[in-house]
């Protein structure tokens, strides 16, 4: 069982959460090219340890947010808001 | 099984050493082969087995360099030797082989995909499946039994249609059945409309079973053994050398080998070793977890799955029903179990067969899914020359370990890619050429 820190509701279960991948930086849509729109779409760093990504926290506040989470053993830190 | 565990519990420790080597001096020809007469003889005169495969010492160079002794790894090897003479090959596994993914699976063999090139891939390892035990000398247990996926919704079913269509035109058997012959095949099945996701139909893949996963494994090691092929166990790869866009060789804990060619063929690590050489993956890593009851009276003839469910069941030789579902809701390198699944998967189990409400789970246990974008593999060359790859296999791996081995043996050896994995290149999500296989890859995506 994991708990994920939300920044406004606290510390819940994570079943109340959904996945939603490493938080990856966006292209500018007026200069990026498709190849660099592709590796946007597709390519994952996919560590084995400390990650950045993007969690929706479906089931309370309703809003994303960012965590620093280790892939292998599931420690998880809160880093803030996304918006 | 008689025999197989020589090889593998002789490298457990002392990892740069040969282990049993001696025993068996150039065994080619002296290796025997496994038959009924064996069988009895070896009864009679509780004489030792000899070993399945041996432990050699790491050579300075090899022509291939596999990383990763699953099916996928030792398929390739013994593609490579059996069919192209490539001998000069060295399988390395950071743990034992099959330890991985092969070792996990729910042991599920099917054709029944959804695109042109997922079904003609898929059906190809059906079929070297079927000769597999007598192409290796090694009984893989391969039982078809009978492969049915159910439908819940009117969607549901429309895509069981649009399979068993697609499938009929590649020339696999596949049909869609009503709920009344779902309950002759399955007679514990709970077909009435009273239950909350009644089942209105099923796609009957009969050509689709069960096989025996570690079998697969051991036969493929020893047949690829006795060609010469070198197995280095407990041997972790911690770095490849690129040099000039070419690949010269692989980093292990046990020293450097040079190697012309080096093939990925690990699960859950693919994206690690593909960055070794450079290579960005698009696949993410998931585990997918799985559960065993206790061992019953035999009561389920057929494979059921049901992907409304998250859910499939298969009954082991051995009487155990094997549960696997749906990957982990978030990517992990964990293979820990979860109390979530096992609630989860139990519910689910109880809709579809209530009389199995006094069964124990004996064991859960996870292995590591690479997910891709379109739910089908990568396999063949990268931009880096000589680093080759067969990865990125979700939740579909086991199933395709004969086809992708003899497939990634003629890449390496002709240099050419073949018709049958051309779709699945790492270049098809630059050209936005993907493979959908998303309505028939697993359950639950």
């Amino acid at each position: 069982m994991m708990i994920v820190p939300c920044p406004w509701c606290g510390p819940r279960n994570v079943s109340e959460f959904r996945f939603a991948g490493e938080t990856r930086v966006r292209p500018d849509p007026d200069t990026a090219t498709p190849e660099q729109w592709r590796r946007y779409l597709y390519v994952h760093s996919n560590p084995a340890g400390w990650t950045r990504e993007s969690w929706y926290h479906g089931a309370g506040c309703r809003r994303y947010f960012s965590v620093e989470r280790h892939t292998t053993s599931h420690e998880i830190r809160t880093v803030g808001a996304d918006q | 099984m008689p025999g197989v565990n020589a090889g593998s519990n002789g490298s457990g420790d002392g990892a740069a050493a040969p282990v049993r080597s001696g025993h068996h001096p150039g065994s080619r020809s002296r290796r025997p082969r496994y038959s009924a007469l064996r069988l009895l003889r070896h009864g009679l005169t509780q004489e030792d087995w000899p070993v399945t495969w041996r432990a050699q010492p790491m050579r300075k160079h090899y022509d291939v360099v596999i990383v990763g002794g699953g099916v996928h790894g030792l398929a390739a090897a013994y593609y490579l030797a059996s069919n192209h003479g490539i001998r000069n090959v060295a399988v390395l596994d950071k743990s034992y082989i099959g330890s991985g993914g092969s070792g996990r699976n729910t042991a599920i063999l099917r054709s029944n995909y959804l695109t042109p090139e997922g079904i003609r891939f898929y059906d190809r390892s059906v079929k070297l499946y079927e000769h597999l035990a007598a192409d290796l000398n090694f009984n893989v247990m391969f039982s078809q039994r009978g492969h049915l996926t159910l439908a819940h919704s009117d969607s549901s079913l429309r895509t069981m249609h649009w399979r068993a269509e697609v499938n009929k035109l590649q020339g696999v058997d596949s049909e869609v059945i009503g709920p009344d012959e779902v309950k002759r095949l399955v007679p514990y099945m709970d077909t009435s409309t009273n239950t909350r996701y009644p089942i209105l139909g099923a796609l009957y893949h009969p050509p689709g079973g069960i096989i025996r996963h570690d079998a697969v494994v051991w036969g493929y090691a020893r047949a690829a053994d006795a060609l010469g092929v070198h197995i280095h166990q407990d041997t972790e790869v911690t770095g490849i050398d690129v040099s000039g866009g070419r690949v010269t060789g692989v980093r292990t804990s046990r020293g450097t080998i040079s190697a012309p060619v080096v093939l990925n063929c690990t699960a859950g690590w693919s994206t690690l070793i593909s960055q070794m050489a450079g290579v960005a993956m698009p696949i993410q890593t998931f585990p997918l977890q799985a559960a065993v009851t206790e061992p019953v009276r035999p009561f389920l003839d057929t494979v059921v799955v049901s992907g409304s469910l998250h859910v499939y069941v298969s009954q082991t030789d051995r009487g155990e029903l094997v549960f696997g579902g749906s990957v982990d809701p978030f990517a992990s390198y964990s293979t820990r179990g979860t109390l979530d699944f096992v609630e989860e998967l139990a519910g689910h189990v109880l809709e579809l067969m209530p009389a199995l409400s006094k069964m124990r789970v004996l064991r859960q246990w996870a292995g590591l899914c690479d997910m891709t974008p379109d739910f089908s593999p990568i396999m063949g060359r990268t931009p880096v020359e000589g680093f080759q790859v067969d990865v990125g296999w979700g939740t579909y791996g086991f199933k395709s370990g004969p086809v992708s081995g003899e497939a990634m043996a003629e890449c390496i050896a002709t240099c050419r890619t073949p018709e049958i994995i051309s779709a699945f290149g790492l270049d098809r999500f630059a050209a936005g050429e993907l493979v959908g296989e998303k309505g028939a890859a697993a359950v639950g995506h």
